[in-house]
């Protein structure tokens, strides 16, 4: 019978349940989505190196999925007491029927896993259909080629699904244990008529803490963007504005419908025409009871918007830098003259290598069977000197006091690397840079760091010398010189002295670099074979490729985006959701309202334009706080991120643009058919 | 003259072929210009169909209803809603009041509808505050005044508006006496300063007995009718209370 019960209020409360549905499918569809990627890779051929990658990202994807399931659960939970809310009367008779509560529990509990079931099935049956649209993502992210069409499905991410949703509906039960358990029947056969008391918050109060929010949030947004480098100087100060923002969004939303309410009734002609006044009444009602989700809701956005623009282009931009960054082949790196000393501070030298340390890079690559000339073109070799005399703090001169108090974190005692003219010459003609000349008593410094320069230039400014046995040297020019010396991904040379050729010797001597690229296609396999060879571990030699970093650079930017796409939809869904239950679940109080409208004859017209106005207003006001928000975060996380690089933002930004309008827009579109359906009712 | 309303064998029927319940059976009646009519009659016996077929919201099965020579039984979507919006005036038990606006808004709302000028506006809702004597409420919120004074700007709405008829559907059985018998004089004056024509709707005969005429309904019929003519308010009560004795079975209802 109970059972009959429940199925049956299923049925009936379908409509409100509808967006509840939906979501609850769209969460376990994505959840199996982005968990079945795993088996998705297994198919491709790759190379060990995105192989490498690709472990990372499921791990991490993994660790997310904790984090989502953690948020979907909270958005489930909420979403099931508005629906039980809605309920209330329902309940009430069930309870002047004498149904007892444990009856009434266990009909919630049915109604709920029926709910579960229904939506798990749907749900990962959407899943496994989406999941092959995103395996063509997947292959095209990884620039893997999938020589035929698999059909894939991954019995592993449907079980975790299964066991996430089905911890989540429990979690979900038990609330609604509780819930029922605290009823009492006088509140549940009121609910519906207590009338609604609107909370008329003092006009001068509202202006107030709204100027106050205003001038905090426009704090936070000077520290993030013009201020950056005098407000946020240690990393931890990074969650002021963060909290300034929470605090100040809050304090918009709280404020902003009494204020704006106040100055459009002043604005008699346009607040007294159609059905205006009503619409804003019911806005300004709306938002002020749900100061604290619109809040939730605008923050959530925010994050959104943010992390899908940035990992959008980060994945760009990086494969972007690859061009300019990797000019040659390959790049090996051996240390020299390594000490018992060394030995101790590093633990990965052994007897062997140290003894190895003495040989030149030439030398070593004998070792191996590794001919030069066979292998290689355009060859050069050059080496990189350290010394006690040049560190960060010495170079840093009187600046380095100011630089300890503002950058604690730093390690001011690190030796920096000093390369001669002559090589940095030959290496500038290889990778296209401009030559440069010195005179005996110069030298010049080379970055490509932007995050780094700044500092490396307050000391260039104020003419530091340096001093390298007994010798002294000023600087050439007063700011950076751009340029690099080895190979990667990003922009990260923070630093190298270039000095004349006499003023380092031997002795100095600390790591040798050899450039060059490959004489025919298959050297790069030769190299990657050399990890098998015996001599492989009495030696520091170390290689980079540039097949090795494009690869790499390729993974990581895929796993950026991957991680970034799913934290960014579940977060939208999410919002969206909140807002469209809100909204529907208030749709009985407004049925009321409006059919009270169409007694006092008003056209259908106007009713459905006030309608579709409430809802829009309602849906765009949490966003467009969060889009002037995310300027400043998405500035922000640029000159976090700047070692990537800022060329794909524009691309990036049309495409979150485009999942914003999908999914928010869906969200609005299907709330605005829900309300109109349920006042259409008679 | 002719009749503001004229009701001609209007009959409403509920339900399917084999339970049929007639609600309306053969109902017709007139109502003049600037008449205060009361409908009375038992829970059940048709009165809030009946209001409910004038006021467009229900239709009818059979029959015609003409008002100020338009037959609104024939009146479809729109029509109807600007038919409600620039004929009808509503005062309803529950208030109706959207608790979201201010008294005066709830009574502009009324002509902000019909896209009136705000000045207009502005005049038009003073000038009738002034008259129910709710001008000092005007500011405030549904939920911060009586249920008197609630109905009484419910009033304000349904006149504002100039409408030719007024439905009144049981206005004063969510109040208490002293409140119903202010709303009941509030309706004097409407009827008898602002020229307004009444239909009032109650199964009470005090209320009743403020009308000029008084239709008694039972069964989905018209059972009887009475004039209050040169009668005190006292006497035509004492009229009415013989004639729901009369109606029998209903009198416990009908007090």
């Amino acid at each position: 019978m109970l059972c009959k019960l429940s199925i049956k209020n299923i049925g009936k409360s379908f409509k409100d349940y509808a967006i509840y549905f939906f979501t609850l499918i769209l969460g376990v569809s994505i959840f199996y989505v982005f968990n079945a990627i795993e088996s998705q890779t297994i198919m491709m051929n790759v190379t060990a190196s995105k192989k490498n990658i690709i472990d990372l990202m499921t791990n991490m994807l993994s660790g997310v999925s904790v984090f989502v399931s953690c948020i979907l659960g909270f958005l489930i939970i909420y979403a099931s007491r508005f629906l039980i809310k809605r309920r209330n009367k329902e309940f009430g008779i069930y309870l002047t029927l004498g149904m007892s509560k444990q009856k009434m529990s266990f009909l919630l509990f049915f109604e709920t896993f029926l709910i579960g079931i229904i939506s798990l099935v749907i749900g990962l049956g959407v899943g496994i259909f989406l999941s092959q649209w995103m395996s063509i993502l997947v292959v095209n992210l990884f620039e893997a080629d999938m020589s035929s069409f698999h059909f894939i499905f991954s019995k592993s991410a449907c079980l975790k699904t299964i066991i996430y949703f089905g911890i989540i509906y429990l979690i979900v039960m038990i609330f609604n244990t509780v819930m029922i358990g605290k009823y009492k029947l006088i509140d549940l056969l009121n609910a519906r008529k207590k009338s609604e008391k609107i909370m008329v918050k003092n006009s001068f109060i509202c202006l107030l803490v709204f100027v106050i929010s205003i001038s905090l949030l426009g704090y936070a947004y000077y520290m993030v963007t013009l201020g950056v480098e005098k407000t946020l100087d240690t990393a931890e100060k990074i969650f002021i504005p963060i909290l300034l923002g929470i605090i100040s969004t809050y304090g918009i939303f709280w404020s902003i419908s009494g204020f704006l309410l106040k100055i459009l009734s002043k604005a008699k002609r346009i607040y007294y025409k159609g059905l205006n006044c009503f619409t804003i009444r019911q806005i300004s009602s709306k938002i002020n009871t749900t100061v604290f989700s619109m809040s939730i809701i605008c923050i959530m956005l925010f994050v959104t918007i943010c992390v899908l623009s940035s990992s959008l282009s980060i994945k760009n931009s990086m494969t972007e830098n690859l061009k300019t960054l990797t000019p040659v082949d390959i790049e090996l790196i051996k240390a020299r003259n390594l000490t018992e000393e060394r030995t101790k501070k590093h633990y990965r030298y052994t007897f062997a290598m140290i003894e190895d340390s003495t040989l030149s890079l030439e030398e070593t690559l004998e070792k191996f069977e590794i001919n030069l000339e066979e292998n290689f073109k355009d060859i050069v070799i050059y080496s990189i000197y350290r010394t006690n005399e040049v560190t960060l703090k010495n170079t840093l001169g009187e600046y380095y006091k100011e630089a300890k108090e503002k950058y604690l974190q730093m390690n001011y005692d690190t030796k920096e690397d000093i390369i001669t003219i002559s090589d940095y010459n030959k290496i500038a003609n290889l990778f296209h840079l401009e030559p440069l000349s010195l005179k005996e008593n110069e030298y010049i410094l080379i970055a490509d760091f932007d995050s780094f320069i700044p500092l490396r230039e307050e000391g260039l400014k104020r003419n530091t010398n340096i001093t390298i046995n007994d010798k002294v040297y000023t600087p050439k020019y007063q700011k950076c010189i751009n340029g690099f010396i080895s190979i990667s991904s990003n922009h990260i040379n923070s630093g190298v002295f270039i000095v004349p050729d006499n003023a380092v010797d031997s002795s100095l001597l600390e790591t040798e670099t050899l450039l060059a690229n490959y004489q025919k296609e298959n050297v790069e396999e030769k190299i990657i074979e050399l990890e098998n060879h015996p001599y492989v571990n009495k030696t520091s030699l170390e290689a980079g490729t540039k097949k090795q970093i494009y690869e790499s650079s390729v993974g990581l930017g895929a796993l950026v985006t991957f991680i970034g796409l799913y934290l960014g939809i579940i977060f939208l869904i999410s919002s969206a959701a909140i807002l469209a239950l809100k909204e529907l679940s208030e749709s009985t109080d407004n049925k009321e309202r409006f059919q009270m409208l169409r007694k006092l004859g008003t056209e259908e017209k106007q009713i459905h334009k006030a309608l579709f106005n409430q809802i829009a207003i309602f849906f765009l006001f949490p966003l467009l706080l969060a889009i002037i928000h995310s300027v400043f975060g998405i500035i922000f996380s640029n000159y976090i991120l700047s070692t990537f690089g800022n060329d794909g933002l524009l691309p990036s930004i049309i495409m979150t643009s485009i999942f914003l309008l999908i999914i928010y827009g869906g969200y609005f579109l299907i709330t605005y058919f829900c309300s109109k359906n349920i006042l259409k009712e008679r | 003259m002719e009749p503001i309303l004229k009701i001609d064998k209007i009959e409403k029927y509920y339900g399917s072929r084999s339970s049929l319940t007639k609600a309306l059976d053969n109902v017709s009646l007139e109502i003049e210009n600037q008449e205060f009519v009361a409908i009375m009659g038992a829970s059940g016996s048709g009165k809030t169909t009946l209001l409910n077929c004038i006021s467009t919201i229900d239709k009818v099965t059979s029959g015609h209803i003409i008002m100020n020579g338009k037959d609104i039984t024939k009146l479809k979507g729109n029509e109807l809603n600007k038919f409600r919006r620039d004929e009808l005036g509503f005062i309803f038990q529950d208030f109706n009041l959207l608790d979201t606006l201010t008294c005066y808004e709830n009574i502009a709302l009324a002509l902000t509808i019909q896209n009136v000028k705000f000045k207009e506006i502005d005049n038009r809702v003073k000038e009738i505050a002034k008259k129910l004597g709710i001008l000092e409420i005007l500011k405030k919120y549904p939920y911060q005044i009586s249920g008197g004074q609630k109905q009484r700007v419910a009033s304000a709405r349904a006149v504002i508006t100039n409408p030719k008829l007024v439905l009144a559907d049981e206005p004063t059985g969510a109040l208490d006496s002293k409140s119903a018998r202010q709303l009941l004089q509030v309706f004097e004056v409407l009827n008898q300063q602002l020229k307004t024509t009444i239909l009032l709707i109650t199964h009470d005969a005090f209320s009743a007995s403020y009308a000029n005429r008084v239709v008694f309904i039972k069964d989905g019929k018209v059972f009887h009718e009475i004039y209050k003519g040169s009668d005190t308010r006292k006497e035509f009560f004492d009229k009415i209370i013989d004639v729901v004795t009369l109606l029998g079975g209903d009198v416990s209802d009908a007090l």
